[in-house]
């Protein structure tokens, strides 16, 4: 639950409140005593700049710093102890032609598909449900948001266990209305669909809040002129409720991007067996996802240089899909 | 659905909704059933012993061997070793967050300095960054100052928290007014005052929000523990419990009753704040209508 809840909306009706706002508010500048405040220089806000100081201390030196760094890392060859060697664009034209890179690629955009469109989907539609419904909507906003705070770890066993091949709870149902054992945990597909399921579980949840807050977020008054309109429930949420919540849409959109492309801990918890070998991501390395990779090369065979350049690839990757999506996602907004 | 139909045939328009309404409640219900269905099957699992589980078709009931299974994994990991490290290493990373959050996001929400619009968008640009792009040089960090292994490497990058300064940062701009800011300042209270005594105060459901939050992050973290933390009897409870799973899958029972212990507290512990924290999740976008 790495990511943020939805706030955009709260900008929304200010910067629609018309050519003048109702009150001007201009930023705060500290002591009152000065009428003019524009000419102090700098070092009269050390009030400020003490105040986000602890932030800015930490945040340069293990995020500004580590990215960057991170990035130099990719065009050298080190194992962590020797010496740094310059490289060049090795690491990268390696990585162009490391079929396991290619297929890690595959795996996650895979996963990321099979768990991004039902999770989003699905949240969807519990989140209009949950806003017609009037009795126990706090129960229900608490029992769909568990999964988002159960550790990634527990549920990775569980789904380990029911969809084992042997004695899994599925396997054991499927047996009992006749259908032979079906092999979750070894073909390549299947792993992936459970791995996207573990997913879908775990962030459906989640992202029907955002979306029950952006409903909330939209007057009655709008519903009642389509009802008076003449508008169905069907018309009302096509035509009504989705273009309204297009900007949380496009939100959850991108955060799912970010938050899906980043599968780790699921295909590492559930083939952990497989940890010591290389033959990590579970059989055929059909659930080695990218992360998973990137984890094995710089962590497992201290190859710092390829693991780095492994990270920034993907990195680029998942730009150049937050721009696809935001493109599908804002295209049809002027029709 | 025709209960209600038959029992209500002359309410006119009200009729058409209630079906309706039921309807929902029917999907939300096995939407529940869902999602907490593998807390019942893992206490089945963690209740019963290995062989139940084993059995085809294995036993759907709760067992009578939970105890003598909580006892294995007490055998067999620290388990209250680790989770003494997770609250540990949870509670100073809330804490601190909660402090260096507010206070600058509180600078940014009513302040304005030199810098100001560089600093917060540089954080806003870092906040969509996947963090995986940080983990290795933030590993040669630690490993460069010796802390590889200790609990403190742990804390210390989780701290730079960009996500609640930008959480705060936009319920402070809607939830303290200025005008109290004002004055409190004609009254003669300086920066740090009005960010201790007036500030903090108004927004304590944003900053409980924020605690639950990070705790729940910090609890259920992974990957950077899995990283950093190398001395074997030295982890926190989600990297102990990942082995309990690789070493021992011959008695699940016993993992299963593990996932229990390690997942539980945090559940029940959340379901009690749930309330006010999923009303603070939302709060932001209704804030501004």
């Amino acid at each position: 639950m790495s990511s943020p809840p939805v706030t955009g909306s709260a900008e929304v009706p200010q910067r629609l409140g018309g050519p003048v706002p109702a009150r001007f508010r201009p930023r705060r500048t500290p002591p009152a005593g000065s009428a003019r405040p524009r000419r102090r220089g700098p070092l009269s806000y050390w009030r400020q700049y003490l105040a986000i100081s602890p932030f800015y201390l930490i945040f340069a030196a293990f995020s500004f710093f580590p990215v960057f760094y991170s990035l130099y890392l990719a065009f050298q060859r080190w194992d962590g102890m020797g010496t740094m060697q310059f490289v060049g664009l090795q690491q990268f034209r390696f990585l162009w032609d490391d079929p396991v890179f290619w297929l890690s690629i595959r795996n996650t955009l895979v996963i990321w598909v099979l768990s991004t469109v039902p999770t989003l989907f699905g949240a969807l539609m519990l989140a209009t449900l949950l806003h017609s419904v009037r009795r126990f909507k706090g129960f229900y906003r608490i029992a769909l948001y568990v999964p988002n705070v159960t550790s990634i770890v527990a549920v990775a066993i569980f789904f380990g266990a029911v969809f084992s091949n042997n004695f899994g709870l599925v396997n054991a149902i499927l047996g009992m209305v006749g259908i032979s054992p079906v092999p979750w945990l070894s073909n390549p597909w299947l792993i992936k669909l459970v791995i996207a399921l573990l997913m879908t579980w775990q962030w459906t949840g989640y992202n029907m809040i955002i979306y029950l807050a952006g409903l909330q977020a939209i007057p009655n008054s709008i519903y009642e002129a389509a009802k008076m309109d003449g508008a169905g429930p069907i018309r009302t949420f096509f035509q009504i409720t989705i273009p309204i919540m297009r900007p949380i849409i496009l939100f959850t959109v991108i955060i799912s991007t970010i938050n899906g492309l980043q599968s780790f801990s699921e295909p590492q918890v559930l083939f952990g067996s497989n940890a010591a070998n290389a033959n990590l991501g579970g059989p055929g390395q059909a659930g080695l996802t990218t992360l998973l990779y990137f984890y094995q090369s710089a962590f497992l065979n201290n190859d710092y240089g390829y693991g780095a350049a492994i990270v920034w690839a993907f990195f680029v990757l998942i730009i150049i899909l937050v721009a696809v999506n935001w493109r599908i996602t804002t295209r049809g907004r002027k029709a | 659905m025709t209960a209600v139909d038959t029992a209500r045939p002359a309410t006119g328009g009200r009729r058409r909704r209630r079906p309706r309404g039921l309807t929902a409640h029917i999907i939300l219900v096995v939407a529940v059933l869902v999602s907490v269905f593998p807390f019942a099957w893992t206490i089945v699992m963690a209740t019963n012993t290995t062989q139940d589980i084993y059995k085809s078709p294995p036993k759907f009931t709760f067992g009578s061997h939970l105890l003598e299974n909580i006892r294995h994994v007490l055998n067999t990991i620290d388990f209250f070793g680790s989770m003494l490290n997770t609250v540990m290493v949870a509670t100073v990373t809330t804490v601190l967050v909660l402090f260096i959050d507010s206070l600058a996001a509180f600078t940014f929400a009513k302040f304005d300095f030199p810098g100001r619009k560089l600093l917060f968008g540089t954080l806003l640009l870092f906040m969509m960054l996947p963090l995986q792009l940080a983990i290795l040089p933030q590993f040669i960090l630690m490993s460069k100052i010796g802390w590889v292994g200790m609990l403190k490497a742990l804390a210390l990058p989780s701290l730079a928290n960009a996500f609640g300064i930008f959480w705060l940062h936009q319920y402070i701009q809607n939830g303290v007014p200025d005008e109290l800011l004002d004055a409190a300042r004609i009254d003669g209270a300086g920066f740090f005052r009005q960010y201790w005594n007036i500030a903090l105060p108004m927004i304590r459901p944003a900053l409980s929000f924020l605690a639950i939050y990070a705790f729940v992050n910090c609890w259920n973290d992974y990957v950077w523990p899995l990283v950093v933390l190398t001395n074997p009897g030295h982890v926190t409870l989600q990297v102990e419990l990942a082995q309990l799973n690789v070493g021992h899958t011959t008695d699940y029972s016993m993992v299963m009753a593990g996932v229990l212990m390690a997942a539980l507290p945090l559940v029940i512990v959340f379901s009690i704040f749930a309330r006010g924290f999923i009303a603070g999740a939302t709060e932001g976008a209704v804030q501004g209508s």
